[in-house]
């Protein structure tokens, strides 16, 4: 009995999540959302979307991919620090790096036109948003690089290894980078996930000329036919779910003792 | 010595990011909100009504829907973490895959439930012969801010859950307690951590949730709505700059209890 009935709440919650997606889904490939389905089924609005918009879905992987690079880059060698020296200062990094998540998107962007914006070459630059999209995403990729780190005995690797007489950049490129894969790997699926999405910040520092997915969804969402919007909104699924899923996966397998 | 100065190697890139595009603008934020007659903003966010009443309305929204997240998603995660079922891995997928959508799409899928022609309206068209439209007043901005928080506790339900120790349980049963009795004095305090450690994360994403408040265009001032209008219709940078500040200290607060809980606080946005 109470076995049903919590089946049936935990139900309607999973219908109240997923509902409005499907319905999402299927008024982006509905001839007319008025009239219902049996006004049959189209690709109308999807090609009307990729005219209207697709320079955001191109400038939206471009910066999704340079954030990545440089969070793999910048974010994987910070987080063996951070692993491997207690120190006041790397307190303080941490903290520092954990902060974007904190403040709101609308405060750092604020902050960062305040200082940045009188450059207009660099204000009108894509440069702008790919700023904002490291600040915002890299302490997900550092807090997942590691995380991994603090469950494996990586100092115990580290002295094997040189004790085998490699240098520190071997050991680093050889023994740490490689241990780290999963973490790396998550990492680069989270900063994917959301710099795709990021609105939040994005819409204070994109200007005419540099449009991203989520801002030409609000502005879709402002201006448009609900058909269009929803074509759209199928887009961007279309783009994350993917991510969510290799991301579900890479969290389901098992993970290896080390 | 040399060791040392290739882990400093390491940081460089980092703390040249961090401080060029972060510090140094949250700074300048700082300066400008006390620069105007010896941050006066701040006194008018505490006495003029306006910025008072948006503090305050975005404060007790948030609460609410704190509250009724961690209630619905109790309920749910004991019961996904309690019983085995055909399908319960994909129901599991179905409540995690909403925590990354951004705001202004989550704000999308609320007019579509209760917007002109949402789901709810065609409903209440069919029940009573009236459109019920939510989406565009407080009660839009409630169903949005919940449909971004429920999955967000109820990962961190089920996560503590898993931990329960059930030798509890059953003590507790040999012992003659009924189900409530069981609920209130030995699933709930273990459960504890994790509910305060996701209810600051949900308080602090719906106070500074900007997407979802954007596209419903809601005239109602939620704190970053108010931001937003005064940086750009008034063009009162300090006043932005102060609200911008006042709300990353809330939501730094509720981060920093989160974190000394032991939750993790991942996939901030709304």
């Amino acid at each position: 009995m109470y076995f049903y009935l919590q089946l049936a709440f935990t139900l309607l919650v999973c219908a109240f999540l997923i509902v409005p997606v499907f319905m999402s889904i299927t008024a982006g490939l509905t001839s007319n959302y008025f009239v219902g389905i049996k006004s049959g089924f189209t690709f109308r609005w999807i090609i009307q979307v990729w005219g209207l918009y697709s320079d955001t879905i191109w400038l939206t992987m471009k910066i999704a991919l340079v954030t990545t690079l440089i969070n793999l880059c910048v974010g994987v060698p910070c987080a063996y620090y951070l692993a491997r020296t207690r120190s006041k200062f790397s307190a303080f990094l941490d903290e520092c790096l954990t902060l974007p998540i904190a403040i709101p998107g609308m405060a750092i962007a604020l902050g960062l036109i305040s200082v940045y914006g009188g450059f207009s070459d660099f204000r009108m630059s894509w440069l702008f948003i790919l700023v904002g999209h490291v600040i915002f995403t890299l302490p997900f990729m550092v807090k997942s690089v590691l995380a991994v780190l603090q469950s494996i005995n990586f100092r115990l690797l580290e002295e094997g290894a040189a004790s085998l007489g490699a240098s520190f950049w071997q050991r680093f490129f050889h023994v740490i980078v490689p241990n780290c894969k999963t973490g790396i790997v998550s990492g680069i699926l989270m900063t994917l996930t959301l710099s795709a999405g990021e609105f939040n910040l994005t819409w204070m520092l994109h200007t005419p000329i540099t449009k991203t997915l989520p801002v030409g969804l609000a502005d879709s969402y402002a201006s448009m036919r609900l058909e269009v919007s929803s074509a759209y909104t199928l887009i961007f699924l279309g783009m994350i779910l993917p991510l969510l899923i290799a991301a579900q996966w890479l969290n389901r397998k098992p993970k290896r003792p080390a | 010595m040399k060791q040392s100065k290739q882990y400093y190697l390491l940081i460089i890139p980092v703390v040249i990011i961090c401080v060029a595009f972060f510090l140094l603008p949250m700074v300048k934020l700082l300066w400008l909100s006390l620069a105007e007659q010896n941050g006066i903003s701040y006194w008018y966010i505490l006495t003029k009504p306006m910025y008072l009443k948006s503090l305050l309305s975005t404060f007790l929204l948030s609460f609410v829907v704190t509250i009724a997240s961690l209630v619905i998603a109790t309920m749910v995660g004991l019961f996904l973490t309690r019983y085995e079922f055909k399908g319960k891995s994909l129901l599991v997928a179905m409540l995690s895959f909403p925590l990354v959508f951004p705001g202004v799409v989550i704000g999308f899928f609320v007019i579509m439930l209760a917007g002109r022609q949402g789901l709810f309206a065609e409903l209440g068209l069919a029940l009573v012969g009236e459109r019920w439209t939510l989406a565009y007043s407080i009660s839009g901005l409630f169903i949005g801010y919940l449909y971004f928080s429920i999955p967000r506790v109820v990962l961190t339900v089920m996560g503590a859950a898993e931990k329960l120790d059930y030798n509890l349980i059953e003590a507790g049963r040999s012992l003659g307690a009924n189900r409530w009795q069981l609920l209130r004095d030995v699933t709930l305090p273990a459960l504890t951590p994790g509910l305060i450690s996701s209810g600051s994360i949900c308080f602090a994403t719906s106070m500074g949730a900007f997407g979802t408040a954007f596209t419903l265009a809601t005239n109602l001032n939620v704190l970053p709505m108010t931001i937003y209008t005064e940086f750009t219709l008034n063009a009162n940078f300090a006043m932005a700059a102060a609200l911008s500040l006042i709300l990353g200290f809330i939501t730094w607060l509720c981060l920093t209890i989160a974190r000394r809980q032991g939750g993790s606080s991942l996939g901030m946005g709304g």
